[in-house]
């Protein structure tokens, strides 16, 4: 897994500059919704569906704008952290309520909670309430790329913290606690049992998908270079179960090939008719659910 | 001898329904105890608040001296207070053998052995060998390697039965409860199974509690008896003696004395 990450991660940075720029930023975004979907990995795991990781994802993407709107900092990697710091912060007070819930329960929990910060962010005039505010182009350690530069910088830093999370996941997965999360699925009343508690577990579990998702939306808003409260509505959500559902679970690469795949899809949508991309979105994800039902990554079709 | 586990004037109800009503019982270590009684006489209530599933109104359990009324069931099994279950409790989207390595993990982590950045692979505390060989020591004592790639959903009664058995022992059980371990067991199955169980319980120096109905069972291998009935202990004696019980033999085994 290292080798095949550190591959992906070389050959990205070699072939960069010469790819246009829309396909760069296809794939940084591409980049940052995998991140959402990569903490979406670690709670289907354990058979909790979220529908509100738009929280975080919105909460990572307002602190990122704020750090640069009141205090004039647009280093990429300060945002990233910043954005992080807060969704664990936020996800780690929530997680002692919906580290209680599960099935439905957890779902809809989490979908209130980020319609409640949708609700916030629409009235608070500070942060531009509906329209939200632009974001400062990113500088790398305090140094401002050259502007024909500055996706590809963007890019390749987004991709280098991709590849760090990945391998921080995928090496979670193999512990004891990472390795819980099939048995909290199957049956909780066994774990409990065997001395572990399935609250905690969960609870952790919440609080690293909010950081991927916290990362992922700084990332996210300095790549559009806007932000607006949709980020936190329901619909963000939605589209991360949909890559979710579209990557599977199967490994920790999946989330970013899903995030791809999506973002092609729905780019061509666009293009193509851009007053009914959803139902081409629509109808791929049907496709989908009857061809390839556990996701293009699934763990029963691996590439042989 | 010593008492390891001493519950103390246990009450319990559920609305109108009385499930324990004053449950006192000294346990002995070493011993083997049988639980008798009719279906909703209050055995599994005893095994359940005995390990933290429920909690008594009234009355209290000390372990080892200690007093574990309150305690939550991780943490109860943590102490050495482990369960099987009536309906066999496995993780059943996972292997035989993952069945087995998701409790050792658990283990660990409870050690302190594996955390995040513990690189190396650590020894099983307890037994003193690296998790896989743990995982395939138990489940052959169980008899159970053939099966260790299966899915944990696919196994037979028996086999389910004796991986949630084998699931509790990860844990190095001190005592040992045992819900109806030959239930759904076919008859010629029974005997082997528990043998084998107590065989293992042996091994690890384990105090068993086991639920049975079968009082050929009971006979052959407790060295004492809880009769239950009506939430109440009605008999607490060696097996003959027990089943010889008047009451007993009314209320448990079904005759007219």
């Amino acid at each position: 897994m290292r080798l095949l990450i550190s591959a992906i991660l070389v050959l990205l940075a070699a072939v960069g500059p010469w790819l246009p720029q829309w396909a760069m930023f296809i794939m940084t975004v591409a980049l940052a919704r995998g991140l959402v979907v990569l903490g979406l990995l670690l709670l289907l795991r354990a058979g909790l569906v979220s529908f509100g990781q738009a929280l975080f994802y919105c909460i990572g993407a307002y602190s990122a704008g704020a750090l640069g709107r009141f205090f004039g900092v647009s280093d990429i990697f300060i945002q990233m952290a910043a954005g992080a710091a807060m969704a664990a912060l936020v996800a780690f007070v929530l997680g002692f309520l919906l580290a209680r819930y599960r099935g439905i329960f957890f779902g809809l929990l989490s979908l209130a909670l980020s319609m409640i910060l949708y609700g916030l962010l629409v009235k608070t005039e500070a942060l531009g309430s509906t329209d939200g505010f632009n974001i400062l182009p990113s500088t790398l350690f305090g140094v401002r790329p050259a502007p024909e530069w500055v996706r590809y910088a963007v890019l390749v830093s987004a991709a280098a913290v991709a590849a760090v999370a990945a391998l921080l996941v995928h090496r979670y997965l193999q512990t004891p606690l990472g390795r819980l999360a099939p048995a909290i699925k199957d049956n909780e009343i066994r774990v409990e049992y065997m001395g572990a508690s399935a609250r905690q577990a969960v609870h952790v579990k919440y609080v690293i998908a909010a950081t991927l998702a916290g990362i992922g939306g700084a990332l996210a808003a300095t790549t559009v270079g806007h932000i607006d409260p949709e980020m936190a509505y329901w619909t963000t959500s939605g589209e991360f179960i949909f890559i979710a559902i579209l990557a599977g679970t199967g490994n920790v690469l999946a989330p970013f090939a899903g995030a791809l795949v999506y973002g092609v899809i729905h780019t061509m949508a666009y293009d193509l008719s851009p007053n009914t991309w959803q139902m081409s979105l629509g109808l791929s994800l049907l496709l989908l659910i009857v061809f390839l039902p556990e996701g293009l990554f699934s763990r029963r079709l691996k590439w042989r | 001898m010593a008492v390891i586990l001493d519950a103390q004037a246990l009450c319990k109800s559920f609305g109108a329904v009385t499930a324990a009503a004053d449950v006192s019982a000294a346990i002995e270590r070493d011993s083997v105890v049988g639980l008798i009684g009719t279906n909703g006489a209050g055995k599994t209530t005893f095994i359940n608040m005995i390990t933290g599933y429920l909690k008594p109104d009234r009355g209290a359990i000390r372990y080892e001296g200690r007093d574990i009324t309150r305690l939550p069931p991780r943490a109860i099994t943590r102490l050495g207070i482990c369960r099987s279950f009536q309906i066999p409790q496995l993780y059943g989207s996972l292997s035989v053998f993952d069945n087995m390595m998701v409790g050792i993990g658990i283990m660990l982590r409870n050690a302190g052995l594996a955390g995040y950045f513990s690189r190396r692979e650590a020894s099983v505390p307890g037994f003193g060998r690296p998790p896989r060989e743990v995982a395939e020591q138990l489940l052959g004592r169980f008899g159970l390697l053939e099966d260790r790639a299966r899915n944990a959903q696919v196994l037979p009664g028996g086999a389910r039965k004796l991986l949630d058995i084998a699931l509790t022992m990860v844990a190095k059980p001190r005592v040992l409860l045992l819900d109806e371990p030959t239930s759904g067991v076919s008859a010629e199955e029974k005997f082997g199974i528990m043998q084998m169980v107590l065989d293992a319980a042996r091994a690890e120096g384990a105090t068993v509690l086991f639920v049975e109905h079968d009082m050929e069972v009971v006979s052959r291998f407790a060295q004492r008896v809880l009769a239950f009935y009506d939430g109440r202990i009605i008999a607490d004696a060696a097996p003959q003696a027990a089943l010889a019980d008047p009451q007993v033999k009314r209320y448990v085994v079904g005759i007219r004395a």
